[in-house]
């Protein structure tokens, strides 16, 4: 195979294993509808968490996984608790969690970067177990996590509980109105949310062989980057569980323009500013598209008078 | 059923704009009292629902609502007992999901929100009927988005989400004011038969005099943050539009300055 097939075979492994983060900030981003900037703090506190609990406490792989998953919970929490309860404004709750966890990343660890050297990720464990190569592994064992949270979170919010966080993001007046805790649920989807972020970063780092302090640094534009991708790709008008689908497919195809731009000689150090601009290209994009397809249309005669 | 004593409210506490909303109001319902609130812009009507509804704290007083002590529970907790729509017929609905969901949320205000279905298929039938009862063709779109219908549409499943689940008290805020006169017309109908027709108790504010007097069976005036006129019964009955124009002039010393008022 040649170099830009593996590439891109390996784009979509962390693609997918990213995509988990993605389908936590869908959550606050477009349910919710708030941007929730712990997610940076929290997708390395997942990596950070995990590494420690297998590399200084040598637990289980899987069973670290779910601690890490169960501390991007409690980091949400904290987020929530700040935003409601407190009345901090969303976007500054989540600078508070993700500034406040840096420091805990680096006690977690005692260090900024730990690789998980003599102990068994799940991965390796898979690749010895089955033979396949560690691409391959990576895909189909991130399918597996991503599919299943797919199915989870569409049962979910289906449920009354569900039903109710929806309604919390849609309609705060209504929510409130019709006797539900608007809090409660903001902070119970921020919780959710940051869980599935924390999953991921744990995920990813096994992944990569390291856990690093740094590893959650432009996570959120990540998780923009490939809900908006998704969302061009596969349409708004598509129901809800293929809305979830649509941010992986979207987390898959930002990996695999990362990894071509990365085989075309650019530099690794300029891939925050290539996805920034990625971002804000397709944030603008329908705006200023929209503004010059009126701007076109216009004219100073009348209706009537122009179809005369 | 309800019982309003002593409530006071007043806006910016301590500042230059400091607005005395509501000056010890007292307000006592019946069973079955259907009330229409009329005032002028600022005599407190809408303050005087939102102190019911528990939007935002009092000064002092208390509310009971058949024997519950209102006055500090937070607005979720209230609406377990009540029914609103709002002046605005984005408020009171999710846009962003269907008719059934909508009407769900509503029929499971007060209980608690588990891991069970958020819609039921003997629900989906109870909703259809219910649906059907406006005559608007609603039923025929449970699982379209509340988004892509118009306002009057919109208004009327509010009214009906407030009612799905009875509530003890039923809260109107100019519920009407939005929509062209001819869909206002029709939910005021509807409003009337549901509230007559179930026996509801209810507050309905409205800056149309000719309504306030033709539908309920008591009617308050309110002025500058005080009940200044309360009629029920017979005395209701009688009332003529200028009459309350005379007593709106005497409350306002003259100095009648409301075009909204005077349009009605």
């Amino acid at each position: 195979m040649s170099g830009m097939m593996l590439a891109i075979q390996g784009a979509l492994g962390q693609g997918i294993l990213w995509g988990i983060m993605g389908l936590g900030i869908y959550l606050t981003f477009r349910i919710l509808d708030i941007a929730d900037l712990s997610v940076d703090g929290t997708f390395a506190l997942g990596g950070c968490t995990c590494a420690a609990l297998m590399v200084r406490a040598g637990m289980d792989p899987y069973l670290a996984v779910l601690l890490s998953t169960a501390a991007g919970m409690a980091a949400g929490f904290v987020t929530g608790i700040l935003y409601t309860k407190c009345e901090i404004p969303a976007i500054l709750a989540g600078i508070l969690t993700q500034l406040g966890l840096y420091s805990v990343n680096l006690r977690i660890m005692d260090k900024s970067n730990t690789p998980f050297l003599k102990v068994d990720t799940i991965f390796k464990q898979l690749v010895d177990g089955t033979g396949l190569s560690q691409s391959w592994v990576s895909l189909l064992a991130g399918c597996v996590v991503a599919f299943a949270l797919v199915g989870v979170l569409y049962w979910f919010f289906g449920t009354e509980l569900g039903s109710a966080i929806r309604a919390t993001g849609t309609n705060e007046n209504m929510a409130r109105s019709q006797g539900m805790n608007t809090n409660t649920y903001k902070i119970l989807g921020l919780a959710l949310s940051n869980g599935m972020v924390a999953l991921s970063g744990a995920l990813v780092s096994q992944h990569q062989g390291y856990a690093d302090v740094k590893q959650g640094m432009g996570a959120i534009v990540i998780g923009l980057a490939s809900i908006i991708i998704g969302e061009v790709i596969l349409g708004h008008k598509t129901n809800f569980a293929m809305k979830l689908v649509s941010v992986l497919v979207g987390s898959c195809i930002y990996r695999i323009i990362v990894a071509v731009v990365l085989q075309l000689g650019l530099s690794t150090d300029d891939l925050k500013l290539l996805t920034a601009v990625l971002v804000a290209l397709a944030l603008s994009a329908p705006v200023l598209l929209e503004k010059r397809r009126r701007a076109a249309s216009y004219s100073e005669a009348g209706e009537e008078e122009r179809h005369a | 059923m309800l019982k309003i004593s002593h409530v006071s409210k007043t806006f910016n506490k301590g500042t230059v704009n400091e607005k005395k909303a509501l000056t010890d109001i007292r307000l006592h319902l019946e069973k079955g009292d259907f009330v229409t609130i009329i005032g002028g812009n600022g005599a407190g009507k809408s303050t005087l629902m939102n102190m019911v509804a528990g939007v935002y704290p009092m000064d002092c007083g208390t509310i009971f609502l058949d024997g519950v002590n209102l006055s500090r529970e937070p607005e979720y907790k209230r609406a377990a007992l009540l029914g609103r729509v709002f002046q605005d017929p984005m408020m009171g609905t999710a846009a962003s999901m269907q008719i059934e969901e909508n009407l769900a949320l509503a029929a499971r205000r007060g209980r608690r929100r588990g891991l069970r279905w958020g819609v039921t298929r003997e629900e989906r039938a109870r909703y259809h009927e219910e649906l059907k009862r406006l005559g608007l063709g609603l039923e025929e779109r449970m699982t379209a988005k509340v988004g892509l219908l118009s306002g009057g549409q919109r208004q009327a499943l509010t009214l009906l989400m407030a009612t799905l689940k009875e509530p003890k008290l039923l809260l109107l805020d100019e519920h009407t004011a939005a929509l062209d006169p001819k869909t206002a017309r029709k939910v005021l109908e509807l409003t009337d038969e549901i509230v007559t027709g179930r026996h509801l108790t209810a507050m309905m504010v409205t800056h149309n005099m000719k309504d306030a007097i033709a539908i309920g069976n008591r009617l308050v005036m309110m002025s500058e943050g005080r009940i200044i006129y309360d009629v029920k019964g017979e005395e209701k009955k009688r009332l003529k539009v200028a009459d309350l124009l005379a007593k709106f002039e005497e409350a306002s010393a003259g100095a009648f300055a409301n075009d909204r008022m005077l349009l009605s």
